[in-house]
């Protein structure tokens, strides 16, 4: 069969039993807890996983947390309980602005984006975003990341970051997914239950999440799932669709970034197709005649895929010692290729 | 110091740490060999422009410009002012 979009079809309902009875047998025989906490942010990954875990536990042994901050959009607390609701589920809800501003991480933050921006004040209206460059595929520009402020007029500004500020604002940035980690175990340990991580293919290998933050988890149960099938799966488990046509945000910055904008810079369906191509050595004239794109675009977004894996590496690998050494690290690491931006 | 010297001595210093086993030339691919990363590249880009006094225009961060010591020389060449390159730069 020639290479197209089928490729990346799955049978979601064997998919589905397959994650079922994964998450049965950790959870209860291997790590010998009683159930499942799952975050919910109101996006699509953590839907699915809510519903899996469902399905798995029951909605009695499953506990789905919902971990708003100030900085969250409004919308996916509104989902998220919608969510719940519909799979049988009463949620928790924790609010973890006190402890954020109690870390910290707000003012760190704002620091730092006040050194680009001296101008910028989040008490007047002012947000802000982390991006990459858009156009991958065109020029295939270096990962190096964009500041952009919003004023309260709407108006936007841009400035590449330089690396005191960029490591700043991302560190500040991360204390939101260990703060909800903290949180995930708190629930988790009271109920003996296991934490169900919702990272997906393109996060997990790619370098798109925190570590020991919503990396902190004990069953990683869609990782193996590139976006495009974590939809398939949600369409057939009965995700809303309002989750499922929403666009992926990591809801972390004030203003509205899309997943594309900060970190993957490709639209999945593009992304899944071309990485799916690379990792199973797909000629470079199918990929052409199935996409569309140049040899020279293909290459670019190959790069990519492999320096961005490449040099998140690290990001996977469990803590170094003399007794493992760096081979004993690597194991931890999910993929020969990783690494981060 | 030549301008590919230069380069060398901060990978060396600044990116590998003295420590690594990374061995490359002059045309190896930093990319490729794990040298440059999204921080590597922030950080050469400020040595860049305070070393060599110009600044460094997000379009021309792209793999052709800084993915090698001779494509980092050629485009340091290319750009940066003749006095701070000792040779002819960008007219």
């Amino acid at each position: 069969m020639s290479f197209d979009r089928r490729a990346l079809e799955i049978d979601a309902a064997a998919e589905s039993g397959r994650i079922v009875n994964f998450l049965r047998r950790s959870v209860y025989t291997v790590l010998r807890r009683r159930g499942g906490v799952v975050g919910i942010s109101g996006g699509v990954d953590s839907a699915v996983v809510l519903a899996l875990s469902v399905r798995a536990f029951g909605p009695e042994r499953t506990c789905a947390l919902i971990l708003p901050e100030k900085d969250s959009d409004p919308e996916s607390r509104v989902l998220a309980r919608d969510l719940a609701a519909q799979y049988g589920v009463k949620p928790e809800e924790e609010e973890i602005t006190a402890a954020l501003e109690g870390l910290g991480c707000y003012a760190r933050r704002d620091a730092a984006i006040r050194r680009v921006f001296p101008e910028y004040r989040p008490g007047l209206g002012y947000k802000a975003r982390v991006t990459l460059p858009e156009n991958l595929m065109d020029v295939g520009s270096l990962n190096v990341p964009m500041l952009a402020i919003v004023r309260p007029d709407g108006s936007e500004d841009v400035r590449r970051l330089a690396p005191e500020e960029a490591s700043e604002i991302v560190a500040a940035s991360n204390m939101k997914q260990r703060t909800r980690m903290t949180m995930l175990y708190f629930h988790a340990e009271r109920r003996h239950y296991a934490v169900i991580g919702t990272a997906n293919k393109n996060e997990y290998e790619q370098g798109f999440f925190v570590k020991h933050g919503d990396a902190g988890v004990d069953v990683k149960a869609i990782a193996h799932l590139y976006k495009t099938q974590v939809y398939q799966l949600a369409e057939y488990l009965g995700v809303p669709r309002a989750i499922r046509e929403r666009t992926p945000s990591s809801d972390t910055y004030s203003a509205p970034t899309s997943q594309q904008e900060f970190f993957f810079r490709l639209p999945f369906e593009t992304m899944d197709l071309l990485w799916y191509a690379q990792e199973h050595g797909v000629p470079q004239e199918e990929v052409t005649r199935a996409t569309g794109f140049s040899a020279a675009q293909i290459r670019r977004a190959f790069e990519d895929f492999t320096q961005k894996a490449r040099s998140t590496a690290h990001l996977r690998m469990h803590p170094l010692s003399i007794e493992t050494g760096p081979a004993g690290a690597t194991r931890g690491a999910a993929s020969g290729t990783g690494t981060g931006v | 110091m030549e301008i590919e010297q230069m380069v060398r001595q901060y990978v060396n210093r600044n990116l590998l740490f003295g420590e690594s086993q990374i061995m490359y030339d002059d045309d190896t691919s930093f990319l490729a060999a794990g040298i440059l990363d999204s921080m590597a590249v922030m950080e050469l880009v400020a040595w860049i422009e305070a070393t060599f006094g110009m600044k460094v225009d997000i379009r021309d961060i792209t793999p052709e410009n800084f993915d090698s010591v001779n494509r980092l020389a050629a485009f340091l060449r290319r750009c940066a002012a003749p006095a701070a390159v000792g040779g002819n730069g960008r007219p």
